[in-house]
Formats: structure tokens, C-alpha cells, sequence
């Protein structure tokens, strides 16, 4: 395989706290050298990328998106949502369970990571946490662990009762994956398809309310408490509401292992923007108050939150369509991520750049246990982003590398361009330039 | 003397949702919203002026438009209303109904509407099960859209009718429309608020007009949060004490079809919210009342109210055929200004 040398560039690598002007040296799909300006010796036939000006970060990992394959390759493929994640700065994606048939066995584990799937980053499995998703009966997890599967999960709905979830908990333990819970108490939640408030009361729709999702995740805990083993992970996926949060925040404290993630549209948008019945503003969680949201910001700023994840969910355009109660739940979200992050969390919010990336990337890597991804030390896997920090540019939904442009953010204004996208020492992406 | 610090919150700026591109149509009439005082004002007038209208010089109003009337729901009234409404107007009129067509075959909402289009009609009244409906028919034709009831959210013109039997009685006589014209009138909106579309419809347009809202019903049927639907809206759970409060009471049916589920004691209900001869003779003598149908005599109202002297549930039925006659008109550009296409 030949080398690669990305020069000149400012190196932002949170997880090793490096932070300055860096040429990388990444051969044979890691990372063989990291020296000051000028300073590598280039060996003969190095590809060059001048990073002049640009940010050189660890490629982002996103560990909560559905690619829609096995069975629906009409709202997206895995070639075409790593596409997606390659053109938003991604080169590692944990991939949800709810296909057709439910990712629930080691079979379609491994169909998943083959590379006839046409794959241009990383596709990280994440299985079913029980037969067919339908929370009554565990999967074989040693096994599904095995071909490859990094969690599990019953995402799209929740894993409901009480003992289920229990022994979900302690199997996973035992061969080292975590649960990743979709908290929602779907007896609360039957018919609805927003928020419940006065927005939902003006709209004439029925409303979802926020205990649905702290109420499971209160229980969730109550559940890993009494286990009192740290074996036991927790992962509170797509996290909306302030009440969520706080149980979260608590079970830190109580020094559990519980961890949780925010997807960008929780972070900045709020009910509101359901407006007249736009169904690209409808997914599950939905859309909450303002009060909600603004906790989300507070907590992604103190740090409580985990991993920023987009929930990515494409859906063809005649399925979003449809009268709203109609709609199927989602939208997109792998190319705005670290546009809409670098243009609220670092800009307007302030936060560190250093901090978001790790959002982004270290810090989902490290809770999921993805070796050598999300830092670009020596040794590590050679994924890489290479963005310009300072471009602000608008996403055009029509250009999409998705299937699918089920998306809210249509025409909205980004901060920061990927130049490149490097996965495993190949240009996964390369902006048209 | 210890002052508590209280931490201070940043203050973050934050996205904020963009306005509404609604109505794409300067025709269509989706939520009662979509009207300003001054628009409704000279619909009511429209609603008057067609109504005393020589039948043969209006039916040339909108001769040979073509009206499509869409619904996915049972309606006498409505249904029959807007459509007698149109053709008094020379409209010719063509009905789809979910049954009966390829909506049963799973044809979607985008696909009837823009055949309608294809077919040559000019606009079209819905009536939905599904709330937003019309919303997303008139972003997917860009026709005139009449929202003729959506699921559990709007019935703009029976709020219009409502409010034309409203002023008859309360304001003779009075013309022009101002936030003080129904100052000092306190309508009471009485049972099933949480599914119904008519009160949504006037607890947006009454307020606007100056008029106090109470809303009268149990927890079930009224959660807390309906209070919070816009400004002038107060929950009064005490029947008797909104009634004495009142100069109308608007009657609503229970909506079993939209329950989910939900169970409920009728003779609990009655006990408490039938409106009922001797409520009305010691509450509210002088109050009006209304009921937007179909009513379910024995259950919200009592036949004796129904069919007595404070009933004026047959005029709202009668101002419905009015008060569309100039929402169609105005669907199709023909008002008074252009004096029609005929």
C-alpha cells in the first residue's frame, strides 16, 4: 500500500492532546509518523495532501445511524450512507439493527461488513438485543460479538420489560458489549407523533410526553444499580429531554457506568419547528420545548454529555410525503453534523474546537471500545478528516451523497468545509474543489 | 442577612424556527388563522351581500368553475353545506369520497389531489381524518385549498358561520370588525375540547375579536395545556359557574371515533356537563346556544335545548351555506372587487 503525507496542516488530536502544526505520515492503514512542519522524511512515491491552513482531526465516528440495509436499499445502502458519512468528515459509523429482517444474527452481522457492500468508511454493526427486535427473547450476543457486532440494542423501539432488560444487561456484561436503549415508554406513547404540549394541543396531534423517555431511563438505571457489577454499560441513545438528562447526570455521580448521546437536532431545534406539519421535522424522540433544548446545550457544554450522534435516518421522499401521523419517524444527519457542531457548539457557544471533535470522535469510540479509531496516535488506524475551520458554506439538501434528503437543515448555513476524508489510508472523500 | 446567589445562566442564542411559507395559495382558508380581522370582516359582509342575492345573477358568479370537494370523512353538514354553497355560485362541483374511489386502493393524499388538478379542478374542500391534511395538499397542488375539518385540528368556516350567529345576536348590526367588537362577551366552549377541531378553530378566532373564552369539560376531555392555546382562553371546569358567566355556550359531541381507547362514564359526563333545560334556566337564561353537529340528543344537550328558544343551532346550519358561498368565491379570485369571470 502506498503512503500518504498530509502536510502542513494544524493537527487536533484531543485524546492524545496534541494541538499544533503537524505533518502525518499514514501507511499501510495506520499512522506511522506525526513530526513537526517539514520535519518527515518522505519516503519515495508518497501521495501528498498540502493541509496548508486546514484542520487535520481523527475522522469523526457517529455511533447511532441506520443504513437502511439489509431490505430497504430504497431509502439508503450501506454504500451510499458511508458516502454520506465520508462527505461529512465520518470514517467510523455504528450501524442500528432495525433493517428488514432485524440485524439480530451473527449471518447478517458479518453480510453487513463485507466488502460487496460497497462500504467507504468503517461499518460498525450494532445487533438486536433480542429476537427480531421484539424484547422477548435475548440474542446469542457472544456469538454476534464474534462476526463483529460492537453493541446491542433494540433501537426503534425500546426494550420494555423490566426482566428483559435485566438480563440483557448482565449477558452483555459477560461478553463485553454494551446496551444502547431507546428509552421510550411506548404505553405513553401510542398514536403520537410530537411533543406533548401546547404545540401538540394546537396542531390537533397527540403528544408524546418527556416521562416516556426519562421514566425508562430512570428504570434503566434503577436496573443497573441493583446489578452492582461494572461490567454493566448503559448507553441512553438520542437523549431530549432535561428530566433524561438529569437521571443521567445522577447515575454518574453514583459513579455508574451510564453513558448518553445527543443528536444535533436535539440540540438545536425545539417543537416549534414542526411549524405547519413538516414532516422533516418528525422523528422519535421528537422534537421537544425549549427548555429541553437549551438543556441539551447546557449539558453538551458542562460535559455530561458523552457523544454527539446523529440518529442518522433517511426515508424516501414519497414515505415523508404523507399527512404528518403518516410519516415515518427521521431524518438525516450525517453530512450537517460537524457543520451545524462547529457553527452552534464552537462558534456561537464557544466551545473548545478540541472539545467538539472529541464529541465527535474519541468520545464515542472510547464508550463503544472502537481500538485505534477517534485519535491519530502512532498505531492508531489512519482515519482522518481534513477540514477547513473557518468556511462557512450552506447545505443544499439536492446535493446529498444520502438516498434520502429527509433533512430540517435544508439551507442552512454550516461552518466548516471537509476537505478530505481519509478511512483506513484511502481518500474516502475528497471535496470538489 | 445572607443574600442567596443564584448561579447565572448563559445566555445562549439559539436557531429560531423560520416563518411559515402558508398559505402557498392566496385562495386557500387552512386555519382561521390564515385571515385577518379586516378579511373576515368583508367575508361576513360577501356571506350577506350573496345571500340576499337574485339566484339567477349569482349562480353566474363562478358558472362552469369547477369546485372538487374531498372527503375522507362522513359529513351531512359540512359536506352539503359548501357544496350547496358552491353551485348556488354556478360552480360545477364533484365529489370524492375515501370510499368509493382509489383512495381505497391506497392512492396517497399527493396523488388524489394532484389527479383532481389534472382533471381541471380550480379548488378543493377537504375534510381529513389526519391533522395538517390540507397543509399538505396545498403545498403538493398549490390550489385554493378549503380546510372543511382536519382530524383533531381546524374547521376554519364553521368557525366564520359561528361567529356571523354570534354577532346576529350579540352585535347587530355591526360592520366592521375591531379586537374590541365581542369585548365583554364570554362564549363557554363545553366538552370533548381535546378532540375537536371547531374548538380549536374558535379558541384561535373568538379571542382575536375581543371575546373571553371558557372551556368546560373534564380532565380527559380538557388536559391542563389547552389554557396554554392562545391568549383569552381560561379552563372553567364548573359547568354551572362558566354558565352564569355567558352570553353563549357552545355545545360540543363527544367524538367516539377519536377516543383511543379511552373510557369514559357517561352518566358521570351527563351529570355533570349535559346541558340540560333547568342548567340553562337558572345559569345562563339569556344565553345562546350553539352546537356545531351532529348533535347526540340525551347525551351533551337535552331535546328540550336543543329544539328550544335559546337553541340556534338551525341558523349556524343556515349561515354555514352563507358564510361558504363567499369562501368559495374567494377560493377562486371572484370577489366582489373582480366582480367574477362571467
Amino acid at each position: 500500500m502506498t503512503a500518504l503525507v498530509i502536510r502542513g496542516g494544524h493537527l487536533i488530536d484531543p485524546a492524545a492532546g496534541v494541538d499544533g502544526l503537524k505533518d502525518i505520515l499514514l501507511k499501510d492503514g495506520r499512522v506511522a509518523e506525526i513530526a513537526g512542519p517539514g520535519k518527515l522524511k518522505l519516503a519515495n512515491g508518497a501521495e501528498v495532501l498540502d493541509a496548508t491552513g486546514l484542520t487535520v482531526a481523527p475522522g469523526l465516528v457517529d455511533i447511532h445511524v441506520h443504513l437502511r440495509e439489509p431490505g430497504q436499499g430504497y431509502k439508503e445502502t450501506i454504500a451510499t450512507g458511508t458516502a454520506a458519512a465520508a462527505a461529512g468528515g465520518f470514517t467510523s459509523v455504528a450501524a442500528m439493527p432495525n433493517t428488514r429482517p432485524v440485524n439480530d444474527s451473527a449471518e447478517i452481522t458479518r453480510w453487513m461488513q463485507s466488502p460487496e457492500r460497497g462500504a467507504s468508511i468503517r461499518v460498525f454493526p450494532i445487533a438486536a438485543a433480542t429476537r427480531g427486535s421484539k424484547g422477548e427473547t435475548l440474542n446469542d450476543y457472544a456469538a454476534l460479538k464474534s462476526a463483529g457486532a460492537v453493541a446491542v440494542t433494540d433501537d426503534g423501539l425500546p426494550i420494555l420489560k423490566d426482566n428483559i432488560m435485566r438480563e440483557t444487561l448482565v449477558a452483555a456484561a459477560r461478553v463485553g458489549l454494551s446496551v444502547i436503549q431507546h428509552a421510550e415508554d411506548t404505553r405513553l406513547t401510542q398514536g403520537a407523533s410530537m411533543n406533548a404540549g401546547p404545540m401538540a394541543f394546537k396542531l390537533g396531534l397527540r403528544g408524546m410526553p418527556t416521562e416516556a423517555e426519562s421514566g425508562l431511563v430512570e428504570r434503566d438505571i434503577r436496573l443497573v444499580t441493583e446489578l452492582r457489577d461494572n461490567r454493566v454499560h448503559l448507553h441512553v441513545a438520542h437523549t431530549s429531554t432535561a428530566a433524561a438528562l438529569a437521571a443521567v447526570r445522577q447515575a454518574r455521580r453514583s459513579g455508574l457506568r451510564v453513558t448518553c448521546e445527543v443528536a444535533p437536532h436535539h440540540f438545536l431545534l425545539t417543537e416549534e419547528h414542526v411549524g405547519c406539519y413538516n414532516t422533516n421535522a418528525k422523528m422519535n424522540p421528537p422534537l421537544r420545548s425549549a427548555a429541553d433544548r437549551d438543556t441539551m446545550v447546557e449539558a453538551i457544554l458542562d460535559g455530561v454529555v458523552d457523544a454527539i450522534a446523529t440518529d442518522h435516518a433517511p426515508h424516501a421522499i414519497h414515505e415523508k410525503e404523507v399527512e404528518f401521523e403518516h410519516a415515518p419517524n427521521g431524518i438525516t444527519g450525517l453530512e450537517t453534523a460537524l457543520g451545524l457542531s462547529l457553527r452552534w457548539l464552537h462558534k456561537e457557544w464557544k466551545l473548545p474546537m478540541g472539545r467538539v471533535l472529541s464529541l465527535l470522535s474519541a468520545q464515542p469510540a472510547a464508550l463503544l471500545g472502537l481500538k485505534g479509531r477517534g485519535t491519530l496516535a502512532v498505531g492508531s488506524f489512519a482515519d482522518v478528516v481534513v477540514f477547513d475551520p473557518k468556511a462557512e458554506w450552506t447545505f443544499n439538501a439536492r446535493e446529498t451523497k444520502s438516498k434520502s434528503r429527509n433533512t430540517p437543515f435544508d439551507g442552512w448555513t454550516m461552518q466548516g468545509k471537509v476537505r478530505w476524508t481519509i478511512s483506513e489510508g484511502r481518500v474516502a472523500y475528497s471535496s470538489p474543489s | 442577612m445572607t443574600l442567596a446567589v443564584t448561579p447565572t445562566r448563559r445566555t445562549l442564542h439559539l436557531p429560531t424556527a423560520p416563518a411559515s411559507l402558508f398559505p402557498f395559495n392566496r385562495g386557500s382558508l387552512l386555519s382561521a388563522s390564515d385571515l385577518s380581522l379586516e378579511e373576515i370582516g368583508r367575508l361576513l359582509a360577501r356571506a350577506t351581500a350573496l345571500e340576499d342575492q337574485d339566484p339567477l345573477t349569482r349562480e353566474r358568479i363562478l358558472a362552469k368553475r369547477r369546485v372538487a370537494l374531498l372527503f375522507y370523512e362522513s359529513s351531512t353538514r359540512t359536506r352539503t353545506s359548501f357544496e350547496l354553497a358552491a353551485k348556488a355560485l354556478g360552480a360545477d362541483t364533484t365529489l370524492v369520497s375515501s370510499l368509493s374511489s382509489s383512495i381505497e386502493k391506497g392512492e396517497t393524499l399527493k396523488d388524489t389531489g394532484l389527479t383532481l388538478r389534472a382533471l381541471g379542478a380550480e379548488a378543493i374542500i377537504l375534510r381529513h381524518n389526519s391533522s395538517g391534511a390540507p397543509w399538505l395538499l396545498e403545498a403538493e397542488t398549490r390550489l385554493p385549498v378549503l380546510n372543511a375539518g382536519d382530524g383533531m385540528h381546524e374547521h376554519p368556516t364553521q368557525a366564520l358561520l359561528d361567529l356571523r350567529t354570534l354577532l346576529a345576536h350579540l352585535r347587530p348590526g355591526v360592520e366592521a370588525l375591531t379586537a374590541e367588537t365581542l369585548a365583554g362577551i364570554t362564549v363557554t366552549i363545553v366538552g370533548d375540547i381535546l378532540h375537536s377541531r371547531v374548538a380549536r378553530s374558535n379558541m384561535q378566532l373568538l379571542p382575536r375579536l375581543g371575546a373571553r373564552i371558557l372551556v368546560c369539560g373534564p380532565k380527559e376531555l380538557l388536559p391542563e395545556v389547552a389554557a396554554q392555546a392562545g391568549p383569552g382562553i381560561t379552563i372553567e371546569r364548573n359547568f354551572e359557574a362558566a354558565l352564569r358567566q355567558s352570553q353563549a355556550v357552545m355545545m360540543l359531541r363527544i367524538q367516539a371515533e377519536r377516543l383511543a381507547g379511552l373510557q369514559l362514564d357517561l352518566e358521570q359526563y351527563k351529570a355533570n356537563y349535559q346541558l340540560t333545560g333547568q342548567r340553562l334556566a337558572t345559569q345562563a337564561p339569556e344565553a345562546i346556544v350553539l352546537h356545531p353537529g351532529p348533535i347526540i340528543r340525551g347525551l351533551e344537550v337535552t331535546a328540550g335545548v336543543a329544539d328550544g328558544p335559546q337553541s340556534v343551532i338551525l341558523e349556524q346550519v343556515k349561515n354555514g351555506v352563507a358564510v361558504r358561498m363567499a369562501v368559495v368565491e374567494r377560493a377562486l379570485g371572484a370577489g366582489s372587487k373582480q366582480g367574477g369571470r362571467a
